[in-house]
């Protein structure tokens, strides 16, 4: 392919990383998912757990689903660990696909004789329903993206939200997140079980940074992970594509991690622990 | 820590070194400039597929001929011929090649706006399910069709480009906030140039959808009129190359000089009734581009036509510009073109700015008098320096543009 001609020697977005979501199958919250991810616990696969968000009214708890609460929970908890006012923050969504259910619901509805789709459902459908969702549970009234980039979300998010911490020099939550979809659709697109991973993320150090993160795109291909169970959710499930970047994190070590982007295309995470 | 999105200090500008349009006005720039001098529309009663509503929509003409380049018929859908028909208007296909050859391929993001990509291909695919299985026909392909991604994987896969590739899916500011994060990535360094737009078409989720919240209008749509009925759905797909300014600039050469974001945190599908995060979008990006209120001569309203977006952003236009600058929306002629319309909106006010033709309201008749505003109904020739587009979407998600010429 063409050559960077232009591109500074070494050019990479960089950032501070001061918290860590992390929910998914066997894996309850970035807690107990570090010490597997580091190989200091067995990984013991099982279906996510995803909790009632106490955050949200009540009137908008009951209408949203899974991937909204699953993004929610993963924010929150990155927000916690860098003692951050969700309020504040200036957010990016990322998610190969929003709630599978509800757009396998309004394609029934619209094959069917009655094409009359419920107004909430509707309104659920937009990519950005766990963005808007998050914003009235936060009271956030930063910026906030939502992106979409298939089996490279992860990877998208993650240069959206180094980019947008680097440009306009303030701390960005960056949430990686997939549900699952139901047949007929998961024949055609197989994402088995719900995944979130969310990074707080400074343009600075800061006493809560956790390392310091350098991203640049590279070659494919990207790093696998040696425990097989974990190795089959990072390529089932697009926000899992960020895994191997966890477990660096988890062993606090420095190194680079590979991680998968677009096709043609990889991404180099080069961590230094603080 | 500061609460708003304005950065510290205004950013450097870009240049928009190439752009087009095609909307239901017809295909490329030169018929969307003789429509907005005209004050044409390109609205009809809906006749789309087998929808059976009393609106209108904004088709655009010749979208069903498209051939998708042989080499990609997987990504084969309306939302992807309606991509492919705009990169080949207005030689904007060669204006990316030729950034190629100046960049290589790695240098150049791609970042697109959509709401609903090709989901057309899985509505009709429902209706063809196995009656014993369920299972959708075999020659549905999601990833390259259904997926917000395929548009954007279909436009880095056509120019065979190695950089970043995404799409912005934020409802109907999807493709104002693309220009945003383009901004950022070229200043970050990671970049040369980008390629941002947006392309929404016409299918039966966004048709039923906005007519089950009573939000379409059983006539053309009247943006900002005393008795507007809702929205009419429109599609569209509109790109903008753009790069960090050359050496030498053309005076009419136009500029984004400002992105300002912000989120409502309000409601799901009715914007703040004051309008509080469209004045904060539009500060936000007044100060990015180091400018005050005063120098706007132009600002192009999100404007849909229904009763409650208009209300809120006419106060809040009202709230910061004081009523004295010339505004309209362009929806009344294009439609509502949802996931596109930052992106053929920031193009219409590219035309304002170096043709000098204000755009006025197709269809609107008489100004909501409950708005205080210098609002438009017709054309008006102008000088126009600097417009501001707005565009703002469900979920609470806003987005300003503010666009200048060189000088």
């Amino acid at each position: 392919m063409a050559h960077p001609a232009s591109a500074p020697a070494g050019s990479g977005l960089v950032a501070w990383i001061a918290g860590v979501g992390l929910l998914g199958p066997g894996l309850p919250d970035w807690t107990a998912g570090a010490e597997i991810l580091a190989g200091r616990q067995p990984y013991l696969p099982a279906r996510t757990l995803v909790p009632v968000p106490a955050s949200l009214p009540p009137a908008e708890r009951r209408r949203v689903g899974a991937v909204v609460k699953l993004a929610l929970a993963v924010g929150l908890e990155a927000a916690a660990g860098a003692a951050i006012s969700p309020a504040s923050l200036v957010t990016v969504f990322s998610s190969s696909t929003g709630d599978g259910h509800n757009c396998h619901q309004i394609c029934e509805t619209l094959a069917s004789d009655d094409r009359h789709i419920s107004p909430t459902r509707f309104h659920n459908s937009v990519h950005n329903a766990a963005a808007g969702y998050w914003s009235i549970a936060t009271g956030a009234t930063a910026p906030s993206n939502v992106l979409g980039a298939f089996d490279a979300s992860f990877g998208a998010g993650l240069l959206e939200a180094m980019a947008q911490t680097m440009a306009d020099r303030l701390p960005v939550l960056m949430l990686s997140y997939d549900s699952d979809y139901p047949e007929p659709l998961f024949a055609t697109r197989p994402v088995p079980d719900t995944c979130g991973i969310a990074l707080l993320m400074t343009p600075a150090a800061t006493e809560k940074s956790l390392a310091r993160l350098k991203v640049r795109l590279a070659r494919p291909p990207a790093d696998r992970l040696p425990d097989a169970g974990l190795e089959a959710l990072r390529r089932a499930v697009p926000a899992a594509r960020g895994l191997p970047l966890l477990a660096l994190l988890a062993a606090r070590r420095a190194g680079v991690a590979h991680l998968d982007y677009l096709d043609n295309v990889g991404l180099a995470a080069e961590l230094l622990p603080c | 820590m500061r609460p708003s999105s304005a950065p510290l200090s205004s950013v450097t500008p870009l240049h928009l070194s190439a752009c087009t349009a095609s909307t239901c006005l017809g295909r490329g720039l030169a018929l969307h400039r003789l429509a907005v001098a005209g004050g044409g529309s390109g609205l009809k009663p809906c006749d789309f597929e087998t929808v059976g509503l009393a609106t209108y929509i904004g088709e655009a003409p010749g979208v069903d001929d498209v051939m998708v380049r042989a080499d990609l018929k997987e990504f084969d859908c309306r939302n992807n011929r309606l991509a492919q028909m705009a990169l080949e208007t207005d030689a904007f296909d060669a204006a990316v090649h030729a950034a190629i050859g100046r960049y290589g391929g790695q240098r150049i993001g791609v970042f697109l706006g959509t709401s609903t990509a090709g989901i057309l291909q899985t509505e009709l695919a429902y209706r063809r399910r196995d009656p014993l299985t369920g299972a959708l026909p075999v020659d549905f392909v999601y990833r390259t069709t259904h997926n917000a991604f395929s548009v954007a994987d279909f436009v880095h896969r056509y120019f065979g480009l190695s950089g970043p590739a995404v799409v912005v899916s934020t409802a109907c500011s999807s493709s104002a906030k693309v220009f945003a994060s383009a901004q950022r990535m070229i200043a970050c360094g990671l970049l040369d140039a980008a390629i941002v737009g947006g392309v929404d078409s016409l299918c039966l989720t966004t048709l039923y959808g906005f007519s089950s919240l009573e939000l379409t209008s059983d006539e053309p749509c009247r943006p900002y009129d005393a008795a507007r009925k809702g929205i009419s759905i429109g599609e569209g797909a509109a790109y903008v190359l753009l790069e960090r300014l050359p050496d030498n600039l053309d005076s009419d050469a136009v500029l984004l000089l400002g992105t300002g974001e912000s989120s409502d945190a309000y409601h799901m599908s009715s914007p703040h009734p004051e309008g509080r995060g469209a004045h904060q979008a539009m500060v936000a990006a007044l100060a990015a581009a180091g400018l005050q209120p005063s120098s706007v001569d132009y600002i192009n309203l999100h404007g849909t036509a229904t009763h409650n977006n208009d209300a809120a952003e006419g106060k809040a236009v009202a709230a910061l510009f004081g009523g004295r600058t010339p505004c309209s929306s362009t929806k009344g002629a294009t439609g509502h073109t949802l996931g596109a319309a930052g992106a053929v909106e920031a193009i219409l006010c590219a035309l304002a700015l170096s043709s000098g033709i204000l755009p006025g309201s197709a269809h609107t008749l008489r100004l909501d008098p409950e708005l205080s505003l210098d609002y438009l109904l017709a054309p008006r020739a102008g000088q126009p320096c600097t417009v501001l587009s707005n565009s703002f979407g469900f979920g609470g998600s806003n987005c300003s543009l503010v666009l200048g010429k060189a000088r």
